[in-house]
C-alpha cells in the first residue's frame, strides 16, 4: 500500500525532521517495512552532504567478518574520494553500515558517484547541497531515533513508509530515491509501474544505473534524465503522466521545490493542504493532522494533476 | 469511560434539518421504517434511544475501536444524540450503526467513515477521506467540507451530502439513495451506477457515468467527458421538483436556480442480463 508525505515551509525553515517523523509515523499502518526521509537543510557554500551505506542492515547479522568487511569498504570509499580530490570536512556514523560525510568537491558528480558505488556493497543514498536522504528498516520513530532526525531544521522534505510489493524488504528497495546523479533531487512513490522493465532497459542503454529492483527507482532516474535534458520539474512531472504506465502518485523534491503528480486513473490517494506559510500533502489526512491538529480545509488532487511549490 | 461527558437535555431538538425519503429496498422496508419514530424498528438488536439524551465524547486519546465501542455503549444506555469531538481524521469512525441516532462529528474523518449505516443522521463539520458512507442503507450523512474518492460507493439508500468537492469514482456501483455534491467530482463518477440519483452542482471529471446500468445523474456544471453508455436525458417537471426540494433541504439551492442542470442517464446499450454469453449458449445446446 505504502504511504507518502511531503511538507514545505514557504517562508523560512522549520523543524522538518520532527514534522516529517510525526507525519510518517501516523502513516505506519500503510506499510511498516521501512521508512525513508529526504530532508533539506541549510545549504553550505560549495559543500555537499553525501549519505551512503556499505552494507544492508541484514548483512550485519551474517558471519563474524562483516564488521571488518564494512571497515574495509568504508576505507576503500575514502581512498577513492581522496583519489578524486574530494575534501572530507567531517563525517558521522549513524549506524555500523550507513554514514554521513560532509565534503567539498567541484568535479563531475556522476564520475564521483560511479567511482564510489563501484566499491563492493556501497550505495550513495544521496548527494546534496541541501538534501540529506535517510532510509532504513522499521517505522519512522525507529529510523528517526537511529539517525537522530528529530532535531533536523530545514525548509522541506518528503518521506515514505513502505509496504513491500514489488521488491525485497531492504534499504536498497526503500524510498526515497535519489535522482542519480542529480544533486538534491529525490522521489517517493505510492503505486505500481507496469512498464518499469521496458523503461528501465531503455535508461540502462543510455548509461543510467539502477541500484534496486524497485519500480519506484525508475521515477528518480526518469526525473534525472528529464532535468538533464533541460526540462523543468513541472514539465517532467507532466510528461511522466504520459510516459509512465500504471497507477501512481509521487512526490519529487529539489533544493528549493516540492512537486507532485497523480496518474490518469487517480487510483492512489493524496490529500493536500495549502496555506501561505505551509504546504502539507500525504496519502491520508491523518498525517497532515499530525502536524496541523486544528481544523483546516484539505482536498484531494484529481487525476493527472501536477503541482509544484517553492520554498 | 475515558473522554466522555454526558448531559441530559430534555428539550434539545433531535431534528438536524435532514429527512430520509421513503425507503424502497425490500430489506429496508422489512426492517426499518424511519417515519415511525421510536417504533417500527425491526433489527433484532435495535436499541431504544432518546434523542433528548445527549452525550459528548472526546476522541483525541481514543483509537477507532474504542470510539466505535463507546458509541455503541452510549446507544445501549439510551443516548440518542452523540457528539464526537476531536476526531482527528481517524479511520472507520461510526461504521455499521444500525440504529436511529443523531451523530455530530466536530472535525474531520479519515477513510471509511460512516460505512454500512442503517438509520442514523450524521453531520460532519470537517472533511472525510476515501469511501465515506460506503454501502449505507438509510439515514443521512451531511459533510460541510470536501470528501475523498469513492464517496458514497455502493450506496443503497439514504442521502449522502457533501457541500464541498469530492474525489474520483464518486458513487461507484451506487445501488440506490441520493448522492449530492455541492462542488466538483473527479473522474469516473457514477461508474457502474445501478439505481438512485446523483447530483453534482459543479463540474465532473472525465467518463461521468461510465457503464452505468440505470439511475440518474444531475449535473450543474460541465463534464470533461461522458463515459461509455452514459447519455443526455430529458429534464422533466418531476426531475426539477425533486432537485429543487433536495437542494433546498440541504441549503444548497443555487442563486441562479436549477435551469442550467443537465440530466444524464444510461443508454442501456450495454445490458446483457437477458442474453447468454456465446459460450453458455453452446453448452445449453
Amino acid at each position: 500500500m505504502c504511504g507518502i508525505a511531503g511538507l514545505i515551509h514557504r517562508k523560512g525553515s522549520g523543524n522538518i525532521g520532527q514534522e516529517m517523523t510525526q507525519m510518517l509515523q501516523s502513516l505506519k499502518h500503510r506499510g511498516p517495512d521501512s521508512t525513508g526521509y529526504a530532508i533539506y537543510g541549510t545549504p553550505g557554500r560549495n559543500e555537499y552532504v553525501m549519505r551512503f551505506k556499505v552494507a544492508e542492515q541484514e548483512d550485519m547479522a551474517k558471519g563474524f567478518d562483516i564488521h571488518d568487511e564494512v571497515k574495509r569498504r568504508r576505507a576503500k570509499v575514502e581512498e577513492r574520494l581522496a583519489a578524486l580530490g574530494v575534501q572530507i570536512i567531517d563525517k558521522d556514523e549513524a549506524t555500523d553500515y550507513a554514514y554521513r560525510y560532509r565534503i567539498q568537491y567541484d568535479g563531475d558528480m556522476k564520475k564521483l558517484a560511479d567511482y564510489v558505488e563501484d566499491v563492493d556493497g556501497t550505495e550513495i543514498l544521496s548527494m546534496g547541497n541541501a538534501l540529506e536522504l535517510i532510509k532504513d528498516l522499521g517505522d519512522a520513530a525507529r529510523v528517526a531515533e537511529q539517525y537522530d532526525l528529530r532535531k533536523f531544521k530545514g525548509t522541506h522534505g518528503i518521506g515514505h513508509t513502505r509496504m513491500a510489493t514489488e521488491s525485497d524488504v531492504d534499504i536498497r528497495s526503500a524510498h526515497p530515491y535519489w535522482a542519480y546523479p542529480y544533486n538534491d533531487i529525490a522521489v517517493v512513490h505510492n503505486g505500481q509501474l507496469t512498464n518499469y522493465w521496458m523503461m528501465r532497459r531503455e535508461f540502462e542503454r543510455r548509461g543510467h544505473r539502477f541500484m534496486s529492483n524497485c519500480d519506484s527507482e525508475l521515477l528518480a532516474v526518469y526525473t534525472a534524465y528529464n532535468l538533464e535534458h533541460g526540462a523543468t520539474l513541472e514539465e517532467s512531472l507532466r510528461q511522466s503522466i504520459q510516459d509512465i504506465d500504471g497507477v501512481f502518485t509521487y512526490l519529487v523534491s529539489t533544493k528549493d521545490a516540492l512537486g507532485m503528480a497523480k496518474d490518469t486513473m487517480a487510483a492512489k490517494p493524496m490529500v493536500l493542504y495549502e496555506s501561505d506559510d505551509l504546504v502539507a500533502l500525504a496519502s491520508e489526512e491523518v498525517a497532515i493532522r499530525a502536524v496541523i491538529p486544528h481544523e483546516i480545509d484539505t482536498w484531494d488532487p484529481y487525476d493527472e494533476e501536477v503541482r509544484v511549490w517553492r520554498a | 469511560m475515558a473522554g466522555l461527558t454526558t448531559t441530559k437535555q430534555a428539550h434539545v431538538s433531535h431534528d438536524m434539518g435532514m429527512h430520509t425519503e421513503a425507503l424502497r429496498g425490500k430489506t429496508q422496508q422489512r426492517f426499518f421504517d424511519v417515519t415511525e419514530e421510536g417504533g417500527g424498528y425491526g433489527y433484532p438488536d435495535a436499541l431504544d434511544v432518546d434523542f433528548n439524551k445527549r452525550a459528548e465524547l472526546d476522541c483525541e486519546k481514543l483509537d477507532t475501536k474504542q470510539i466505535n465501542a463507546q458509541l455503541r455503549d452510549l446507544m445501549k444506555r439510551g443516548y440518542g444524540t452523540i457528539v464526537l469531538q476531536n476526531p482527528g481524521s481517524k479511520h472507520s469512525l461510526a461504521v455499521g450503526i444500525l440504529n436511529r441516532l443523531n451523530l455530530y462529528i466536530e472535525g474531520s474523518c479519515g477513510y471509511f467513515a460512516c460505512g454500512l449505516l442503517d438509520g442514523p443522521n450524521v453531520k460532519i463539520k470537517g472533511r472525510v477521506g476515501w469511501a465515506c458512507g460506503e454501502n449505507m442503507l438509510s439515514g443521512t450523512i451531511l459533510i460541510e467540507k470536501n470528501a475523498g474518492s469513492q464517496f458514497g460507493a455502493a450506496l443503497r439508500g439514504g442521502d449522502i451530502v457533501c457541500k464541498g468537492s469530492v474525489g474520483a469514482r464518486t458513487g461507484i456501483d451506487q445501488k440506490g439513495g441520493n448522492i449530492i455534491v455541492g462542488g466538483d467530482t473527479g473522474s469516473f463518477s457514477g461508474f457502474m451506477m445501478q439505481r438512485g440519483r446523483m447530483v453534482i452542482c459543479g463540474n465532473a471529471g472525465k467518463n461521468l457515468g461510465d457503464s452505468m446500468y440505470d439511475g440518474t445523474i444531475y449535473l450543474g456544471g460541465e463534464a470533461r467527458s461522458l463515459g461509455v453508455d452514459a447519455v443526455p436525458g430529458e429534464m422533466t417537471a418531476l426531475d426539477r421538483e425533486w432537485l429543487t426540494r433536495k437542494l433546498k433541504m440541504y441549503g444548497m439551492y443555487p442563486a441562479k436556480g436549477i435551469g442550467h442542470f443537465k440530466k444524464i442517464v444510461a443508454g442501456k446499450q450495454l445490458w446483457n442480463y437477458d442474453n447468454l454469453e456465446p459460450g453458455e449458449k453452446k453448452l445449453v445446446l
